[in-house]
């Protein structure tokens, strides 16, 4: 009796967090922002950082430079210089460009990050070959809501 | 005395350092005239062609874009390593090869004589009714004129004959012709350079177009342009072929990518080549 009940408990638990993530097909855009956190769970700023800089997760650095984080060498230009970005975008904003900034800037050059379909003849990451049918998207909903954590520190002076 | 010396040493020093420091800025100089062997000069930036109107209007080589020691690697033939590929080029030239019995030389008078052929591919086919690039052309001579074997496409051998085709072809504008019967195949080659391809989402135009002199991370984007084809890469120690630099770049937006040889890819080679129409053969040239 009592081994079902704790069975109950943790299946409780699964079935709550599973329900909190949003998957990228269900995200709700308004006007290109994202109100609803992907997770449920904060964004940790400091992880953040280390998403955006790392060629291997984010990349971000590849088009965007940041005083912030000025240490990383060779940061891109093809992207807006990220300064004040905390300032002119409020946290939905933020979600929804890094999501799928196609949303709010039609035409801009920037990938979607948290989209996995409506895409012409994806790849299996960098391999050159088609990709899986279960096409995961470039970040995970928790590195989003670490990358927006992030973005929302950068703050004007 | 002494101090006379020690003064010229140091206003030598400080000379040297200047130089140096004039030599060796981090990046390139997009202003710097390319000059081969201090007698062919070289076409690096122009007017750009009037079917790019709305879109560019001064088309620029790659070489322009690159450090100063790669330029300068590209200024003389005996610091270009992709010139030992042009050597060997000449020699398969005159090599006889397949059942036939004939070497390329026994058809053409000399590889100078086909110094027409690098500026004026891809080129509509005739007989085959199609657009045509240079590897095509080789392998119909190889097996059909030659009795030898096809090569692969972009193998080590095609792109020694691309390089000694192209060195000969050094200092005359790239000239592709896109109206035509090659039209409705510059259209596709068009078409694709604008599309967005992969998970990146990406196009030829959002970075050879929209961001052609910025860095992306450590990278100077440049136009993309194919008139230093083939290329010696540095980083990869090798000739390579512009259908394996488009198939890098297709793979670089985390898409399935296009084989080498592709309908798709020699469409997108006339179209890539039009673009530079008015930029001087450069091939084989050097980039990193």
């Amino acid at each position: 009796m009592k081994r079902i009940a704790t069975c109950f408990v943790v299946l409780g638990l699964t079935a709550s967090a599973a329900m909190a993530e949003v998957a990228p097909g269900s995200i709700q855009f308004e006007e290109g922002a994202v109100a609803q956190s992907l997770t449920g769970t904060s964004g940790n700023p400091a992880e953040g950082r280390t998403i955006m800089t790392t060629k291997s997760v984010g990349n971000c650095v590849s088009c965007h430079a940041a005083t912030d984080y000025a240490d990383v060498p060779f940061a891109g230009e093809v992207g807006p210089l990220l300064d004040g970005a905390g300032s002119r975008w409020d946290e939905a904003q933020l979600r929804g460009l890094v999501v799928n900034p196609k949303m709010t800037f039609e035409g801009t050059v920037m990938p979607a990050f948290y989209k996995v379909d409506g895409f012409n003849r994806p790849g299996d990451a960098f391999t050159g070959k088609a990709a899986p049918a279960d096409l995961p998207p470039l970040l995970s909903a928790q590195q989003v809501e670490d990358v927006v954590a992030y973005l929302m520190t950068l703050k004007d002076e | 005395m002494n101090i006379k010396n020690t003064l010229t040493t140091k206003l030598c020093t400080a000379a040297v350092l200047t130089a140096f420091a004039v030599a060796a800025p981090a990046f390139a100089d997009e202003d710097a005239e390319l000059v081969i062997n201090g007698e062919i000069e070289i076409v690096t930036k122009t007017t750009a062609p009037a079917h790019l109107e709305g879109h560019l209007t001064e088309i620029m080589s790659g070489w322009r874009f690159r450090s100063d020691d790669t330029q300068a690697m590209e200024m003389d033939d005996f610091d270009n390593p992709g010139m030992l590929g042009a050597e060997e080029g000449l020699a398969q030239f005159d090599t006889v090869m397949g059942s036939e019995g004939k070497a390329c030389a026994d058809c053409h008078d000399g590889v100078e004589s086909l110094a027409s052929v690098r500026p004026t591919y891809p080129k509509w086919n005739d007989a085959k009714e199609a657009v045509y690039t240079i590897q095509m052309q080789i392998n119909d001579c190889l097996t059909e004129r030659m009795g030898a074997e096809a090569e692969k496409y972009d193998s080590k051998k095609m792109l020694n004959f691309e390089a000694v085709l192209a060195s000969v072809a050094r200092g005359t504008p790239m000239n592709v012709a896109i109206d035509g019967p090659a039209q409705s195949t510059w259209e596709q080659g068009k078409e694709m350079y604008y599309t967005r391809f992969g998970q990146l989402d990406l196009s030829c135009a959002n970075c050879h177009e929209q961001n052609y002199g910025n860095m992306i991370r450590a990278d100077h984007l440049s136009q993309g342009q194919t008139n230093g084809f083939p290329v010696y890469r540095i980083k990869d120690n090798k000739l390579t072929g512009a259908h394996s630099r488009f198939k890098g770049c297709i793979r670089d937006t985390r898409a399935e990518t296009f084989a080498p040889g592709s309908p798709e890819f020699v469409a997108l080679e006339l179209y890539v080549a039009s673009r530079g129409n008015g930029l001087s053969v450069e091939g084989p040239s050097v980039r990193n």
